[in-house]
């Protein structure tokens, strides 16, 4: 308080000795002022360091780059974490360490952007499962990262089938669940050591029969024409939030002491999605429900970027290439509840063929293991109806495809010059049953090697417990 | 274009199916019987029964010809423990015949019968079928009691009586699903089961259970009679465990009862008594796939289960799945990617569902007198790229349609379509 009054009396005997009346006023507001108050947009910042690694080339290899090229006799070289070179013939420097990958193949890691590992997961015990916030439909305030149990055996497994990053989502129940993290996955301590530095943060939504089916008789939505009531006055009030620290901002910039807006950790997130900082992933089944939802993301000027298991999306693979929103979809599942009752198993060639963007997801701690026969499956089923598609091309689903929903293409996902050293080896054509991950590099660092138990990651819930290290 | 020649070949031999004598020439045959794995092979089908299996290539008199060269031939697929013909959409949409509720007629769950409830109108029968799934053993999935019912072996060919053999099998849970529905513990589920058992033998006349009679069993009276045949040896006892503590105590129940045809189910930990399972002769029905710990029984869960059980002697069944069914190929592929062999992968699809629920005289194994279910796929059945391009069911072409197929070819003609979506078929 005194140092305020100290701070008027200089300022108003500086301005009057220049006589400017105008002047004078706003530089007492000015003095006025408060500190500015502005939102951390970080505060569980990353502290993911990368493995050891050492350079590397693979030789005479078969390689997907990721972006559609595939590349017989290869050779990829990758050193301080990035890809160097790739091609038939380079020139290595002799100190790098030589993998020879004849009859092998090599890919970009597997991104899954549908995980729950760590908010739901193994052992499944009731005092594990931190996915949902299911006490009212809208939580946006709620972020996985928060629940995310590092401890998770899933997440070595999921290494051993070649997955390098992840999305973790808060579950499906709420129309708006929370706040999704982007992780590496090199299973450590703790959630901000996984934390993929620099990935934007996604919302989880959802459509259709979960939301209404949880709060059917808790105060709904019990209905799909409640769930987008819900959605829609959450945008108006976010909007509304918007304008509240545009407001703010303005005055404060035009020199006055404006109240900053009451903090809403819930409209914050809503707030970061109509800014576009944050991506929406949502949850969808049916084909008339993502054109509907389209529509609330134009009403309301955001991107979703991705409909999460979009079971009938292959009914309105049109509408998606228009409005850019991927799909990121099974091979095969389909029956376990009505909206998932029209799945077939060419979807994810028909979105394809569409011109959309197609990504194959698991949704599950088993399917996250063997993304590549799921892609594989889609593949095949897709050449059985007549959707020609080379495999070089089909492996854009399984890792570009999601880092660009994702927003890391510029960082992973494909097997480019500059790019993170996110590599798969796989000991046979990765289209095959038989074929296994043989080598995992996350970041040039070795983080699976199949013929090295001693490179198996063991989660602290499994040490000095039945199976420990054994192959899993 | 390969689908067209699929086409193509169900058109000509549709048109002459009648002549219902069939050779499939060429193929690399899987038999499941002692024959093994033929090269070059021919099947020759007449009527609803397998005539032959031999390395010759020549086709008598009167058989029409299906090419199967290049192309894998395999008995028709067995569904090892699923809840086909029993539900259609698992979840808020409906009746679930493969879950049961308490009612007066059972105290202990053994008298639920699902030849009674089963579809063949199902999509899921047609779904399955045209991925090389014939026949399959369905049950029920979930009681409140001590027995999930009396299951069935049931043909997938959508035909009127689908039930190939009722009264299949009992099943019972001893791992923490049955503990928890039955007073929270094994110490109460194990004397529950013993004391069930124990009564079901005592029973020896009718006029002990007629309703003159007086009756004050754990059981009811239907119960005892569905546990008959169970304690009898004719059909088999399902036991769903995954701990090897439970799984000691399934095979020290079996040296109790030697007579009882005891089936392990799930049995993720089985591995650790493989020996022993061999020893006492009791086989296993397995998802390959389940690696992880979902719950402290499960601590030792790995994808070497199956090739560890196929070292030690244990027969090996593989396909726990209801909706995708049709992925027990991919699960046993996967079992073969962790060492188990190729021939005992598909052992675990065919001859040994048929054998654990004593059909193999008719299902699960290629050879004379056996029924016509039959598979010509475009390449290895257990690669994930590969499919089913002919299925016979009882010497009958299927055909090649499904609920999801005709989804499918709906939404990729309205593309080029004038039509609104709903006019296309």
């Amino acid at each position: 308080m005194t140092t305020s009054l100290k701070q008027f009396g200089i300022t108003a005997a500086c301005c009057c000795a220049l006589l400017l009346s105008a002047c004078a006023e706003d530089k007492a507001d000015k003095a006025e002022q408060s500190p500015k108050v502005t939102i951390d947009k970080n505060p569980f910042p990353s502290q993911y360091t990368p493995l050891p690694g050492a350079p590397t080339v693979i030789t005479g290899v078969t390689i997907l780059d990721g972006i559609g090229n595939k590349i017989d006799n290869g050779m990829v070289y990758f050193t301080n974490g990035k890809i160097a070179a790739i091609g038939e013939n380079l020139d290595i420097p002799a100190e790098a360490t030589v993998v020879d990958g004849t009859g092998k193949w090599v890919t970009p890691g597997i991104i899954d952007v549908h995980s729950h590992l760590g908010v739901y997961p193994n052992p499944s015990t009731h005092s594990h499962s931190d996915g949902n916030e299911a006490i009212k439909p809208v939580t946006a305030n709620v972020w996985a990262e928060h629940s995310v149990w590092p401890q998770d055996p899933g997440f070595g497994r999921a290494l051993a089938g070649g997955v390098t990053a992840l999305q973790i989502l808060p579950g499906s129940a709420n129309l708006f669940g929370g706040r999704s993290v982007v992780l590496k996955n090199v299973p450590d301590r703790t959630m901000q050591e996984m934390k993929f530095p620099d990935a934007p943060y996604g919302l989880k939504m959802a459509c259709g029969e979960n939301p209404k089916r949880v709060y059917g008789k808790k105060g709904g939505p019990s209905t799909r024409m409640g769930n987008v009531a819900g959605y829609r006055q959450a945008w108006a009030d976010a909007e509304n939030y918007m304008r509240a620290w545009e407001r703010y901002e303005a005055d404060y910039e035009a020199g006055k002491n404006p109240t900053p807006p009451k903090r809403d950790l819930n409209l914050d997130t809503l707030m970061g999605v109509l800014k576009d900082e944050i991506r929406v992933h949502m949850h969808c089944y049916r084909a008339d429900e993502m054109a509907v939802m389209m529509d609330v993301m134009k009403e309301f000027g955001y991107q979703i970027y991705s409909f999460q298991h979009g079971v009938e999306a292959y009914k309105i693979g049109d509408l998606l290439a228009k409005n850019n929103v991927c799909s990121a979809m099974w091979a095969d599942w389909w029956g376990f509840k009505m909206e998932a009752y029209d799945g077939i198993r060419e979807n994810i060639p028909m979105v394809h063929e569409a011109g959309a963007c197609a990504i194959v997801h698991s949704d599950s701690d088993l399917g996250i293991q063997r993304l590549n026969q799921e892609a594989a499956k889609a593949w095949s089923d897709g050449r059985r109806a007549d959707i020609e598609i080379s495999q070089q091309e089909a492996w854009i689903w399984l890792s570009a495809n999601p880092a660009k929903s994702l927003g890391i293409f510029d960082k992973t996902g494909s097997l480019e010059v500059g790019k993170n050293a996110d590599i798969v080896l796989w000991s046979d054509n990765p289209f095959s049953t038989y074929a296994r991950a043989d080598k995992v590099y996350i970041d040039g660092g070795l983080a699976f090697d199949l013929s090295d138990p001693a490179s198996w990651p063991v989660a602290d819930f499994e040490l000095g417990q039945v199976g420990e290290g054994d192959i899993k | 274009m390969k689908s067209l020649l699929t086409i193509c070949l169900l058109a000509t031999i549709s048109s002459s199916a009648l002549a219902d004598k069939l050779a499939i020439v060429g193929g690399k045959v899987f038999t499941g019987s002692e024959q093994g794995t033929l090269e070059n092979a021919t099947v020759l089908i007449n009527g609803n029964k397998i005539v032959s299996v031999s390395a010759s290539s020549a086709v008598p008199e009167g058989y029409q010809s299906i090419d199967a060269s290049g192309k894998y031939v395999t008995p028709g697929l067995i569904g090892a423990y699923t809840q086909l013909g029993l539900v259609e959409v698992s979840s808020s949409a409906g009746t679930v015949d493969a879950s049961v509720s308490s009612n007066p007629v059972s105290s202990t769950g053994a008298a639920y019968d699902v030849s009674y409830a089963i579809n063949p109108d199902s999509s899921l029968l047609a779904i399955s079928r045209v991925e090389g799934f014939t026949s399959a053993v369905s049950g029920i999935s979930r009681s409140d009691s001590l027995f999930h019912g009396l299951g069935a072996v049931i043909t997938l060919s959508g035909t009127g009586d689908s039930v190939l053999k009722s009264r299949a099998f009992t099943a019972v849970d001893v791992g923490n699903g049955g503990a928890d529905s039955n007073g929270g513990s094994r110490a109460a589920l194990w004397v529950m089961l013993e004391e069930a058992i124990s009564e079901a033998m005592q029973v020896s006349t009718a006029a002990q259970l007629s309703p003159s009679s007086q009756w004050h069993g754990l059981n009811s009276r239907a119960d005892v009679k569905a546990l008959k045949p169970v304690v009898n040896g004719e059909t088999p006892l399902l036991m769903f465990a995954d701990r090897a503590a439970d799984i000691r105590q399934i095979i020290a129940f079996k040296q109790r009862n030697p007579k009882i045809k005891v089936v392990l189910v799930k049995g993720m930990e089985a591995w650790r008594v493989a020996a022993e399972l061999a020893d006492a002769n009791i086989p296993v029905i397995i998802d390959p796939e389940f690696n992880l710990p979902g719950s402290f029984e499960q601590l030792g869960a790995t994808l070497a289960n199956a090739k560890r059980l196929e070292e030690a002697g244990v027969m090996v069944a593989i396909g726990m799945e209801t909706h995708n069914i049709r992925l027990a190929t991919q699960h046993a592929g996967n079992a073969v990617a962790f060492g188990m062999s190729w021939e005992g992968a598909m052992a675990a699809l065919t001859v040994n569902p048929a054998r654990i629920f004593g059909m193999s005289d008719s299902l699960g194994m290629l050879k004379s007198g056996a029924k016509a279910d039959v598979v010509v796929w475009s390449g290895d059945p257990l690669e994930v790229t590969e499919a089913p391009e002919v299925v016979i069911i009882n010497g009958e072409m299927v055909e090649m349609t499904s609920r999801q197929i005709k989804l499918r070819d709906r939404y990729q003609r309205r593309v080029e379509s004038q039509q609104t979506s709903q006019y296309i078929r």
